[in-house]
């Protein structure tokens, strides 16, 4: 098959940050990137199937200043054939926007199979995928956690909200991918020096219109200091009698 | 004046809560854009205009029902063209919906269709003046809020469950009928099946009380402990850590942290959970949070509102015996 993955540069998700001096980025110093959690699990689920279906090709594209060249670099390190840059000088906050640049490099790109993240850790919107799908007027799923492809039909199971459900679709399709579905492989030394050679193609993004910018970030506010009531069952009572006079929960 | 549409969904014939959440935030931004009316689509089988009365108490205007035989199972192509279908016929300033399971599916559909921006995951609308809406939406899995500036004449707004409570604000809404916009036997993804959860379980995003379990609790079957003290609160569900669900003990939907669930509970109790930054950032919003670990380390304790160090084994059931005491009016 011919599977596209979308993925995103993020810092790395435990770090500790810090708000820029401009109030509407986060500082980057120290911090480090790679592949967004969610998306790396897209590419693991993409090779995976071409392993299993025989010979394919799977293609990274990110939208993104050149930085993004090492994550998609990475994303070869684990096996994917070759990788596209879509070039712009940052990534708006604005899905749709991103979801445009990619949707008009896909299109025409013969994928049976395009693949995201569930949403993307810095952004955590899960906009892009839909989106994407809904421009190239493809099959969309979302939040998978199974995935399968047989017979030119794919089918695929999703969490809801205390439930769970199948679901059948026609190709080609897009697909977001949650938590659970696959482990991403750590790229092999093999992997890494056959990447240096594999090919990195960068073009303009075509960002659609950017019609949501960021006014301020900020730092949640601090959860007062945790206190330690007692110990073992002896504490009990007293937290009984906490959580009915002083949190009123009970 | 602006009119606001609301996608209202739905599970089978019944409303789901976040369908009156954002009922609600629709309502406050129509009232803050001058006096503009609120109205709700539903779509499903026959029957499901029924929830018109729902939502005409929590403030819609308008509620236009979408009934079909094909609809049983919620349907994603058909929902997302029949809204956008609706805000093509007429003028609204916003589509809101919630960040819900099918609200990730139907948001993004919607904008394209639509071409309007999209935020996803609101917690507020701050100010709406002409063309541009505040709006406030976490990020980096809770650790920063942003403040987000949209500017377009039409946005799509899907907010967080239970961020926004529901308010009565009595109306007898007016009904109007629409046919599906889309051929629902004709949609390129198709339900084949859906699980429930199990009967009168209570949802992590719904649920007041919330227990959850991590490694603490040394092996599958001692999850019994904590559904017994869920059981004892009695509007408790169960939530878990990722070492729990990576290990099988309980299934992927409970799990709760920065790739699980996110939730802010009234009462959260952690049992055995040592309070990774992961599986914090879905739960660092609760009102209250209770730890019980037997190592006065770990860090849980210190976002824990009420912590107990000692073994669950022993602290859990005794809690639980408590509590059910508490409730009987001991
Ligand atoms: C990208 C990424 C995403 C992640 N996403 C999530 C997520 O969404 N949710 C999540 O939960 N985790 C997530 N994690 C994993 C997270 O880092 C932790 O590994 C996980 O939360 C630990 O689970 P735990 O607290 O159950 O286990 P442990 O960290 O092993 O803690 C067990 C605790 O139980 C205590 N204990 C042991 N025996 C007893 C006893 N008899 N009585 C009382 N206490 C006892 C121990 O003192 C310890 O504190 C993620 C990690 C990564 C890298
Ligand atoms: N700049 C980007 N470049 C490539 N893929 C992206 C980009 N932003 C988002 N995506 C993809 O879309 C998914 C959802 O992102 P989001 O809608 O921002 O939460 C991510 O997991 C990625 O798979």
């Amino acid at each position: 098959m011919k599977i596209a993955v979308c993925i995103k540069r993020t810092p790395d998700s435990e770090s500790r940050f810090r708000i820029a001096a401009s109030s509407t980025a986060i500082d980057e110093t120290g911090l480090k990137f790679d592949i967004d959690d969610f998306a790396s699990y897209a590419v693991e689920v993409a090779l995976q199937l071409n392993e299993k279906q025989g010979p394919g090709e799977v293609v990274v594209y990110a939208v993104g200043p050149d930085a993004v060249q090492e994550t998609l670099r990475k994303a070869m390190s684990m096996g994917v054939d070759r990788a596209v840059q879509l070039k712009t000088d940052s990534v708006p906050y604005d899905g749709l926007a991103v979801a445009k640049a990619l949707a008009a490099e896909l299109a025409g790109g013969g994928y049976d199979l395009v693949l995201f993240g569930k949403h993307a850790f810095d952004t955590s919107s899960g906009v892009v995928g839909t989106a994407t799908a809904e421009l190239l007027g493809i099959a969309c799923v979302t939040a998978a956690t199974k995935l399968d492809i047989a017979n030119g039909k794919g089918t695929a199971r999703r969490e809801l909200e205390g439930a769970a459900e199948t679901v059948e679709f026609s190709l080609p399709a897009a697909v977001t991918i949650d938590e659970g579905i696959a482990r991403p492989r750590y790229p092999s030394l093999k992997g890494i020096m056959a990447a240096k050679k594999k090919p990195l193609e960068t073009k303009p993004a075509q960002l659609g219109d950017v019609r949501i910018t960021v006014k301020a970030l900020q730092l949640p506010p601090d959860r007062p200091a945790g206190r330690i009531i007692g110990e073992g069952a002896a504490a009990v009572p007293e937290l009984i009698r906490l959580l009915q006079t002083e949190a009123k929960v009970l | 004046m602006a009119n606001v549409l609301v996608f209202a969904e739905t599970r089978g014939v019944a409303l789901r809560k976040v369908a009156l959440e954002a009922t609600t935030a629709a309502r406050a931004l129509a009232d803050a854009t001058g006096g503009g009316e609120v109205h709700a689509l539903v779509a499903g089988p026959p029957g499901v205009g029924a929830v018109a009365e729902q939502l005409g108490k929590h403030g819609a205007d308008v509620v236009v029902v979408v009934e079909h035989a094909g609809l049983a199972n919620f349907n994603c192509e058909v929902a997302a063209a029949s809204v956008a279908a609706r805000v093509k016929g007429a003028s609204y300033r916003a589509v809101l919906l919630g960040f819900s399971a099918q609200g990730r599916d139907v948001g993004p559909r919607v904008a394209v269709k639509l071409d309007a921006p999209i935020v996803a995951d609101v917690t507020a609308i701050q100010a709406a003046t002409g063309d541009s809406l505040i709006v406030q939406h976490p990020g980096y899995a809770n650790k920063v809020i942003a403040t987000l500036e949209v500017k377009s004449p039409l946005a799509v707004l899907s907010v967080r469950p239970s961020a926004i409570t529901a308010q009565a604000a009595e109306r007898t809404a007016r009904v109007d009928t629409m046919a599906p916009a889309a051929d629902p036997a004709a949609s390129r993804v198709m339900v084949k099946e859906v699980v429930e959860g199990g009967k009168g379980k209570i949802d992590l995003g719904d649920a007041p009380v919330i227990v959850a379990g991590g490694r603490g609790l040394k092996a599958a079957e001692n999850f019994k402990i904590v559904e017994e003290l869920a059981a004892a609160f009695g509007n408790a569900a169960v939530g878990a850590t990722r070492a729990v669900t990576d290990d099988g003990w309980r299934p992927h939907s409970d799990q709760i942290g920065q790739t699980g669930r996110q939730v802010s509970p009234q009462l959260y109790v952690a049992v055995g959970i040592s309070g990774a930054i992961q599986h914090l950032a879905g739960m660092r919003t609760s009102k209250t949070i209770v730890a019980i670990n037997k190592d006065k380390e770990a860090p849980i304790f210190k976002v824990a509102d009420y912590g107990i160090v000692g073994d669950v084994m022993e602290v859990v059931p005794a809690l639980t015996k408590a509590v059910h005491e508490a409730k009987a009016g001991h």
